[in-house]
């Protein structure tokens, strides 16, 4: 079938247009997924489509019985989403940023996460929340977060985080599919990225890893946005005569260990690059798990690039700083040799 | 409103089934042999009962920590529920779940709920789904006075309100959030009143009234059913035991707590009521006394005789799949 090139938005609006269109049972909730709900001028036409435009159409096509705008109440709605999952519908819930999980956070830590376990394994909850996350867009330290690693620590949740429009469709329609809980990280600056995308819908499994670059020295495991800022600074590398494997885990729960492990075999060298805090991240996490199960195959320490532990700065001098970027990512893959 | 016989027979036995349950509890407890907390139901039975006599089985619940009159009360079955208590692999949740998370799915029990204001938002999901799907189920969402002060309430009061869900929130109010009493807590005299602030009906009535439970559900049931939105229902009502096992009760009134216990108790004014009417006879009330003990004793038998979990059974349910 066709493939053609779609931006990252573009990639996440056809997998929840064609699964809503497989499955009455999908519905999508959250701030302004629409927008302009009970705007008579408007005819049941959306306002906005989400905050980004990531569901822009939708609401033409599917309704607003189910493609749902929400109050700014994000325990209610969240909870709400829980409990329909829990009930028989399958929501998509956009969290508009990953920061306004303080505000709802009982429902994903003791509602969400914990029904099936609590309840001995008779109720499922598959809900997708979908939410926006990362730095670089000058938001400061309340929209700019990356908490991918508070989410991983959860049992009962599943993290995605997904770097390529190919890849972002691919893994929400499995997410959309999946029994669990999901949350779905977008990065804030993948708007302009674009990619070739197959018309078609497909999964993309979870806990398998994908070698976005092969290289035979030193492995980069990237997250997310850092995984263009990696092969940025792979091909940089490349110059220097270093050959750079970059893989991306796509799925941080389940997570990919073998790809991981394979690779660091070979190449004996591991720079983990993650956009998260420092402490307890998913970097320090992929570190321990190859200090006990690949120790052997190392032959320099492991070296992780992350932001500081301090929240995002808003100033772009400040923000720059702050962020990890090719330049730092060379720097700790040199150090290395 | 007159309520036909099989169901006041039905609402007596679901009473005392849960009085005699909670007291056995209590004494299993107090022996060491239920671990962890429990949050005793007894003196709020006419709530629990007068509201679930309205509902089937495909209509849905959330509870709270004090849910073992709410799971009795939607027909989950008593011998799982003590074996949960006691932590056994037959329990209703395999053991996993414990006293302040009972669920039972097939009765679309959702959970008792550690969290004290975590239930309201599942309510509005539960809800979501029968009008997304169009059905006539309803959901009945308990919550204590305690609650009635967390935001997720009121969150959830206003979604059901501009979703117009089929929802009754009923609240509990025992006169007492822990150890700390709703005249301190709570910004006005009945949690009802707050309904005006959501466009919903609001009513506050005595919850150890079992005919006035009844009947004011009755109307809110009714309501939810029809696509007309969602109800507050306030119960005023009365805890027998502590908040928890072991609480010395200090801040309890003695007088209060007597009066509860013996004039005021929901279950014999029930019983004074439907004798002196004539609706049931002295006779039929004994039956079910005798099979609610011997109910409840085998209960216990069971919970004792069933095996503990497997530990290998720590890693089952997390997912469905990983």
């Amino acid at each position: 079938m066709a493939e053609r090139e779609l931006n990252f938005g573009e990639a996440l609006n056809e997998a929840m247009r064609q699964e809503m269109q497989r499955d009455p049972k999908v519905v999508i909730l959250g701030e302004d997924v629409a927008g302009g709900a009970d705007v008579d001028h408007l005819e049941g036409d959306e306002a906005w489509g989400g905050v980004l435009g990531v569901t822009k159409g939708l609401v033409k096509e599917f309704g607003r019985e189910r493609v749902i705008d929400t109050p700014i109440s994000e325990s209610g709605f969240i909870g709400a989403a829980v409990g329909a999952a829990a009930t028989g519908l399958r929501p998509i819930a956009e969290m508009m940023f990953v920061g306004f999980m303080g505000v709802c956070f009982d429902q994903l830590l003791n509602q969400g996460a914990k029904l099936r376990y609590m309840f001995g394994g008779k109720a499922k909850v598959p809900l997708v929340i979908r939410t926006i996350c990362g730095g670089g867009y000058r938001a400061a330290a309340q929209h700019s977060q990356v908490l991918h690693s508070l989410f991983t620590h959860i049992p009962g949740l599943k993290t995605v985080v997904p770097s390529t429009p190919y890849d972002a469709k691919g893994l929400l329609i499995s997410a959309i599919r999946d029994d669990d809980l999901v949350i779905f990280f977008e990065d804030i600056t993948f708007g302009g990225i674009k990619g070739s995308v197959p018309e078609e819908d497909y999964s993309i499994p979870f806990g398998k890893a994908d070698i976005k670059r092969a290289g035979e020295d030193v492995t980069i495991v990237a997250i997310g946005k850092m995984v263009h800022h990696s092969l940025a600074a792979a091909a940089e590398l490349e110059k220097q005569g270093k050959s750079v494997e970059v893989i991306d885990p796509r799925t941080l729960s389940p997570f990919d260990e073998d790809t991981v492990l394979v690779s660091v075999e070979k190449t004996g060298r591991l720079v983990i690059v993650d956009e998260s805090h420092p402490r307890c991240n998913v970097a320090t996490d992929i570190a321990a798990m190859v200090a006990d199960k690949g120790f052997d195959y190392l032959n320099a320490p492991i070296k992780m690039v992350a932001a500081p532990h301090t929240p995002v700065p808003f100033s772009p001098p400040l923000e720059d700083h702050y962020l990890p970027n090719p330049q730092k990512i060379s720097e700790a893959a040199l150090g290395l040799f | 409103m007159d309520i036909p016989k099989d169901k006041l027979l039905w609402i007596y036995e679901r009473m005392q089934l849960i009085r005699v349950f909670e007291t056995r509890v209590s004494t299993e407890f107090g022996k060491g042999k239920i671990p962890g907390f429990v949050h005793l139901y007894a003196g709020e039975e006419a709530v629990a009962v007068g509201i679930c006599a309205n509902l089937t089985d495909a209509d849905y619940m959330t509870s709270t920590h004090r849910g073992h009159g709410h799971c009795v009360a939607k027909g989950v079955d008593v011998r799982g529920m003590m074996a949960e208590l006691f932590g056994k692999a037959t329990g209703i949740c395999k053991g996993k779940g414990g006293s302040m998370h009972i669920a039972d799915m097939d009765k679309g029990m959702l959970g008792a709920n550690g969290i004290v204001g975590g239930g309201p938002p599942l309510a509005c999901g539960s809800g979501l789904t029968a009008k997304t799907n169009g059905t006539d189920q309803v959901t009945i969402c308990f919550f204590g006075d305690g609650a009635s002060e967390q935001g997720t309430l009121h969150e959830s009061l206003n979604l059901a309100a501009i979703w117009k869900l089929p929802i009754i929130f009923v609240a509990e109010n025992n006169g007492y959030a822990e150890s700390t009493p709703s005249h301190y807590h709570c910004s006005v005299e009945n949690i009802a009143d707050r309904a005006a602030a959501y466009n919903m009906p609001g009513v506050t009535i005595d919850g150890n009234d079992l005919f006035a439970v009844y009947e004011s559900a009755h109307e809110a049931v009714a309501r939810a059913r029809a696509g007309q939105g969602p109800s507050l229902l306030e119960c005023k009502t009365y805890r027998h035991y502590g908040h928890f096992e072991g609480d010395a009760q200090t801040y309890k009134i003695a007088e209060e707590n007597e009066r509860y216990r013996t004039e005021l108790d929901p279950i014999k004014r029930f019983t004074d009521a439907v004798l002196a009417r004539g609706l049931v006879s002295e006779a039929e009330l004994t039956d079910i006394d005798a099979r609610v003990n011997a109910a409840i004793d085998a209960a216990v038998t069971f919970a004792e005789d069933s095996p503990f979990p497997e530990v290998q059974e720590t890693f089952t349910d997390v997912y469905v799949s990983y």
